[in-house]
């Protein structure tokens, strides 16, 4: 008897194992791929098409705009205005005259190696802290959350017993108050984001309470009203004699707003945490805090990650609404710049624009694809 | 009533008492869950509990670590009595072993991770020595050679035995088990019970919720069947299998041994 199954026999048995097989090639090429994807009937092919020529329309509308009409260099508005007859597109040279601002804002031009000094040493330790092979995790994240902050707030403020002149904070502006309060709103949001879902979901009934009433006020007050507020209500709240600085208090309306926001997020992965990761981790004699931190947060967190890079995003285009107290952010500055009356060309407003847009959009891509890259990395393995 | 200490491959039964229920009553809203649990376990017994389902067996183990609260009577483990104090329910859950029908592993830790990991926090154990410890109790459960791996990368019977081990490192003075064989495939139950009656010949005090009766048979001292939220009858196994008292138990006892 041969160890195949002949249709006709009803009883069967084997006499050999088969051997493992390997599987069928996965694609059959690009043409299959296509054929497959593209084309596969005629709707297909036809939303293929119609897909092909709006994405046509916005890429060669950019490219005409951006790159093929656009003026690169120049002195004043004579150099974007459209005369003999050529098509003006981004008006470039504006944006170049106006650089410097939109990063530091009216900071000394002089002074803003220090800005940078401190994007530099953020960058390398947010590098050794983002990329999950680098080693002295600890270490680096005792620097991030303890050193930096002050190291940056000397830098940035400056002290003038170490030859650094006092920058007040009102003379900060453009892509660098952005970071700072995008910076100081992630800090803060998500310990305190963590700290209140815990809060909600206590058995202490106070504690639960305060938290509830943090989360659901902070989520039912827009941010522009928060902003407001903090900017012309809070000083009228104050004791006599205490100003808080003009940067200071719209930061804190942020972050407590995104707190809330944070909360929410990581209360959604506590509760997706199966009670009996609770019970095991208790019947072990763990305290609730070695519990929480050692067991439940970190599967809970993994679980929001692209919950929690979703409100950091938020947040980052969120601090754009401080233009409207008065702050020179980048979106501020860039709205003031328009006055520019020496710049007054049609073509002004859509460069600045467009280039605020591509600002925006390199940040929060780099946020969105480091969120993906991390929930692959933590995948791998041990997925259940 | 009189407990027979039946002596088993040397196992023995001290007249120290490790767990005392005295009148022990729980309801879950309006619903009475344990009614009058009385009952005494004595250093180095290993107490069978069965009976139908809903009827109370998990929350009386569970009541033993304070997973659940009682609302009546006194739970006494290891000369503690359970009360509201959070730091005495964490004493008496370091010396109280625990495992549950569905593992409860991390699965973000390793094997080995989540051996050490209460020794290490817990009883402020060095890592290494915490490590050594692990290997040792993995060998015992027989496998050593999963220690890097990740609990969802093993079978059932393999993840349960990693939950003994992660037990055992803390060194418990009492083990609980609540029906640890019942997520398991046939083939994994017996590698499971292997394990467990081995435990029992170390001497090891044991509390196991299971049906599987033959286990009761080979290593129980005791065998106690509950119904209804009570204890109905308990017995050693002999006389509990071969000449049960109560109806309740000829019934239960008919349905499971065939
Ligand atoms: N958290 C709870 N809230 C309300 N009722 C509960 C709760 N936990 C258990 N019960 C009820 O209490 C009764 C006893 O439950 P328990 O889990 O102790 O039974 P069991 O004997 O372990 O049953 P099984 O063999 O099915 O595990 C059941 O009727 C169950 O429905
Ligand atoms: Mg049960």
């Amino acid at each position: 008897m041969t160890d195949t199954v002949k249709e006709h026999k009803r009883s069967f048995y084997r006499t050999e194992m088969l051997p493992p097989k390997p599987p069928p090639p996965a694609s059959t090429g690009v043409l299959g791929w296509m054929r497959e994807n593209l084309f596969s009937s005629w709707w297909h092919t036809i939303l293929t098409f119609v897909g092909l020529y709006i994405i046509w329309l916005i890429v060669s509308f950019l490219v005409q705009f951006a790159i093929i009409d656009a003026v690169w260099s120049g002195q004043d508005r004579t150099a974007c205005l459209a005369d003999g007859g050529r098509e003006i597109g981004a008006c470039w040279a504006f944006i170049r005259v106006w650089h410097n601002k939109y990063m530091f804002g009216f900071y000394p031009e002089d002074q803003q190696w220090r800005v940078l000094v401190v994007y530099a040493i953020g960058a390398v330790l947010l590098a050794f802290l983002l990329i999950p092979r680098a080693p002295g995790k600890r270490l680096v994240m005792l620097l991030l959350f303890v050193i930096y902050p002050v190291l940056a707030y000397i830098l940035l403020y400056g002290m003038s017993s170490l030859g650094l002149p006092v920058i007040e904070t009102t003379r900060w502006g453009g892509l660098m108050l952005t970071l700072v309060i995008a910076a100081v709103g992630i800090v803060i949001s998500l310990p305190l984001g963590i700290l209140f879902a815990l809060g909600r979901r206590s058995q202490m009934p106070v504690i639960r309470f305060i938290s509830i009433i943090f989360i659901e006020f902070w989520r039912g007050v827009p941010l522009i009203t928060v902003l407001f507020m903090s900017s012309v209500m809070l000083p009228l709240f104050l004791p006599e004699g205490v100003t808080l600085d003009k940067v200071i208090r719209p930061l804190v309306g942020v972050a407590l707003f995104a707190s809330a926001y944070m909360a929410e997020v990581v209360r959604g992965g506590l509760q997706a945490i199966p009670k009996g990761q609770y019970e095991g981790a208790q019947a072990l004699g763990l305290t609730y805090w070695q519990m929480m931190l050692l067991i439940i947060l970190p599967q809970a967190l993994k679980m929001v990650i692209p919950g929690i890079v979703n409100t950091f995003i938020g947040l980052f285009k969120d601090t754009s609404l401080v233009s409207i107290i008065g702050l020179f952010d980048l979106l501020g500055i860039a709205q003031a710049s328009l006055a520019d009356a020496k710049w007054a060309t049609p073509v002004t407003a859509p460069t600045v624009y467009l280039y605020l847009a591509l600002v925006y959009w390199v940040f929060c891509f780099g946020m969105s694809r480091y969120s993906i890259f991390m929930e692959n990395y933590l995948h791998t393995g041990h997925k259940r | 009533m009189s407990i027979e200490a039946q002596e088993k491959k040397g196992m023995s039964v001290s007249d120290e008492v490790v767990v005392e229920m005295i009148d022990v009553n729980k309801w879950y809203g309006d619903f009475h869950v344990l009614r009058d649990i009385n009952l005494t376990v004595y250093r180095g017994e290993r107490i069978v509990i069965c009976g139908p389902s809903g009827s109370g067996k998990s929350t009386l183990i569970r009541c033993i670590n304070r997973l659940e609260e009682h609302q009546a009577g006194k739970i006494i483990v290891l000369g503690t009595e359970l009360t509201e104090d959070i730091k005495k329910i964490e004493e008496i859950r370091r010396e109280v072993g625990m495992v549950f029908q569905h593992f409860n592993l991390f699965p973000h830790l390793t094997v080995l991770e989540n051996c050490t990991l209460a020794p290490i926090w817990v009883k402020r154990m060095p890592k290494k020595e915490a490590e050594e410890i692990a290997m040792h109790f993995l060998e015992k459960v027989r496998i050593p050679d999963q220690a890097h791996k990740y609990p969802g990368q093993l079978s059932g019977g393999q993840q349960q035995r990693v939950a003994i081990a992660r037990s055992l490192c803390m060194n418990p003075q009492v083990m609980l088990f609540d029906e640890p064989t019942s997520a398991l495939d046939p083939e994994m139950i017996k590698e499971v019970l292997d394990v467990m009656v081995d435990l029992a010949e170390s001497g090891m005090t044991m509390l196991v919720v299971t049906h599987e009766m033959g286990f009761a048979r080979q290593v129980a001292n005791r065998v106690i069947f509950m119904d209804q939220g009570q204890i109905v009858e308990q017995n050693e196994p002999e006389e509990f299998f071969t000449n049960p008292k109560s109806d309740r138990t000829k019934l239960f006892l008919s349905q499971i041994l065939h």
